[in-house]
């Protein structure tokens, strides 16, 4: 049953001098939430960076379905149905939602398989259907995680890598969030979740890994993870 | 000649000017919107653009004459022939320095501007070279104004040029991807783009729009010179400031402008053609001062 879409092993990351990513090892299972915790600056961002390959790795491999996707280009694992929304939202300001939207579907040469899944998309937040012509620029920060959220299923993702979609949002949009990416997950996309809201993050996942300082320091299904308060605590600092 | 008369030759001359200006604004707001590059040899581009397409008309107009087929053949071959310098020109010498201080690329561009300047007058002696059309000299007669038919398929060529350039960038996937390069690579990156495939697409088009002004310029002039770039690359980047740099449609109406500020400029009392050249750097320089963004531009040019 517990058949593994991405596997991690002994990741290894530099920003020049800084060692960001310490011999990291994790399993992502088909069908699973899994979530990433940790304080600011433990290394969860650049762990997602490393898979979706907008950073290089030193040492280690990064598998996708089997493959070794270590050393491929971050537009050629798109392509693979490995699809990540990165911290920040990046949505391109400055050019309309639908503009965005279409960006995300980029790979697809079909124009059936376009509209159909921007229909999707549009179902699922119609805020965004309304508002389709507008400069994205103008969104506000949730409807501006719904977009990224959005762009990012416009290929039919197998994983979705989410980077803190839950930052900066009032306590019912993190709510509404968290909502969809159930919903996304009941659809069958695998999802590796980062947070830095533990309690919110481990609501919903099957099992966490919490990271300290470039390393993995404990790692564990959801529910212990949630009665174990000392965890959070120690290592979350809340 | 009335008044009215005057408005609407100079209308004329400025329109064809700021055609030309435009086309090669674009390629210089198009590169400096995805990397940053004032890319100085723009202009010299531009003055390639002219010469090979002079190489392949003298070559075709033993089948075909100098008529507007051999002329619309050369410029095509030009286009394409200086759109892949271009890209070549990117990957050997720019790409290689992104990662360097900005100076750094910088100066490659103005080292890339003077090969290519120096490389066509070893080549050509220095000399002037008959760009030899027999168009003839017929056109319309509005009163006492002259507009020659080379004048308004030279405009009109133009036009279509732009508009295909806007319907691109508006309308297809490369095109808005190469609107999202200018926003943010890494995004891009992450829906799928490759990044150096649309630099290059992007240096392509900008280049051979210049190559397309160049032929048109040799056409309506008459004649070409390997130093024929260096002002027209410096009124394209005025154009591009004037429109703000980065703007596709704030070039096109930057060149357009600048073109009908030109001919108009010349017209008033005591400001002959001579302070043609005065006259635009001046609004530069106004421009710079005041309105650094320009008329659609959001990013300012960094100081250096
Ligand atoms: N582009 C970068 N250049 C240099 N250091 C970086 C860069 N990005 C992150 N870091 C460093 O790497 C470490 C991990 O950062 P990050 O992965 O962003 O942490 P998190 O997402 O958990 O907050 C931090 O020490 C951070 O300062
Ligand atoms: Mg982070």
């Amino acid at each position: 049953m517990s058949e593994p879409i991405l596997e991690i092993e002994n990741l290894e990351t530099y920003y020049g001098k800084i060692h960001a990513l310490r011999s990291i090892s994790f399993t992502v299972n088909k069908g699973e939430i899994v979530t990433l915790l940790g304080a600011n600056g433990a290394g969860k961002s650049t762990t997602l960076r490393t898979i979706s390959g907008l950073t290089r790795a030193s040492g280690g491999t990064v598998r996708f379905l089997g493959e070794d996707i270590t050393r491929k280009a971050a537009h050629d694992i798109v392509k693979m149905g490995l699809i990540h929304v990165p911290e920040g939202r990046k949505i391109f300001k400055g050019m309309t939602i639908l503009e965005n939207l279409e960006l995300g579907s980029f790979t697809l040469t079909d124009e059936d398989e376009r509209a159909r899944r921007l229909q999707h998309v549009f179902e699922i937040f119609p805020v965004l259907r309304e508002r389709r012509h507008r400069d994205s620029a103008f969104l506000s920060g949730g409807e501006q995680q719904m977009l990224a959220i959005g762009r990012s299923m416009m290929t039919n993702p197998r994983l979705l890598l989410l980077d803190e979609p839950s930052m900066g949002l009032a306590p019912f949009l993190v709510q509404e969030i968290m909502r969809i990416i159930v919903k996304l997950n009941r659809e069958g996309v695998t999802i590796l979740l980062v947070e830095q809201n533990a309690k919110v993050a481990l609501k919903l996942a099957n099992c966490g890994y919490v990271l300290e300082t470039g390393r993995i320091v404990i790692q564990g299904d959801a529910e212990t993870l949630r009665r174990d308060e000392s965890i959070i605590k120690a290592y979350l600092g809340e | 000649m009335s008044f009215q008369d005057i408005l609407l030759q100079q209308l004329a001359n400025g329109l064809i000017l700021g055609s030309f200006y435009a086309l090669v604004a674009l390629g210089y707001t198009m590169v400096y919107g995805i990397i940053k590059l004032l890319n100085f040899a723009h202009g010299d581009l531009y003055m390639l653009g002219a010469f090979i397409g002079f190489v392949v008309l003298s070559f075709l107009s033993a089948f075909l004459g100098d008529s507007w087929t051999g002329i619309l053949c050369s410029m095509v071959l030009s286009m394409i022939a200086v759109g892949l310098l271009g890209v070549l020109i990117q990957r050997v010498a720019y790409q290689p320095m992104l990662s360097a201080p900005r100076l750094s690329i910088l100066i490659t561009a103005l080292a890339v501007s003077m090969i290519l300047a120096n490389l066509v007058m070893a080549l050509t002696d220095g000399e002037y070279l008959a760009f030899s059309t027999d168009l003839g000299y017929d056109g319309l007669e509005l009163g006492n104004v002259f507009i020659t038919y080379t004048q308004m398929v030279l405009v009109g060529a133009a036009a279509v040029l732009m508009i295909a350039l806007y319907l691109f960038v508006h309308k297809t996937m490369y095109g808005k991807a190469m609107r999202a390069i200018a926003i943010d690579q890494d995004a891009c990156r992450l829906m799928g783009i490759n990044v150096n495939r649309i630099i290059a697409l992007t240096f392509f088009i900008g280049t051979s729009l210049a190559a397309s002004a160049g032929i048109m310029a040799g056409t309506y002039y008459g004649s070409i010179h390997f130093f024929m770039g260096f002002v027209v690359g410096l009124k394209a980047f005025t154009s591009a400031v004037i429109g703000g740099i980065g703007s596709i449609p704030g070039a096109m109406l930057g060149g357009l402008l600048l073109g009908l500020l030109e001919s108009y400029g010349t017209q008033i009392p005591f400001i002959g053609t001579e302070w043609k050249d005065v006259f635009s750097f001046g609004i530069l320089i106004l421009l710079l001062v005041f309105k650094p963004t320009g008329i659609l531009g959001k990013t300012e040019i960094e100081r250096m």
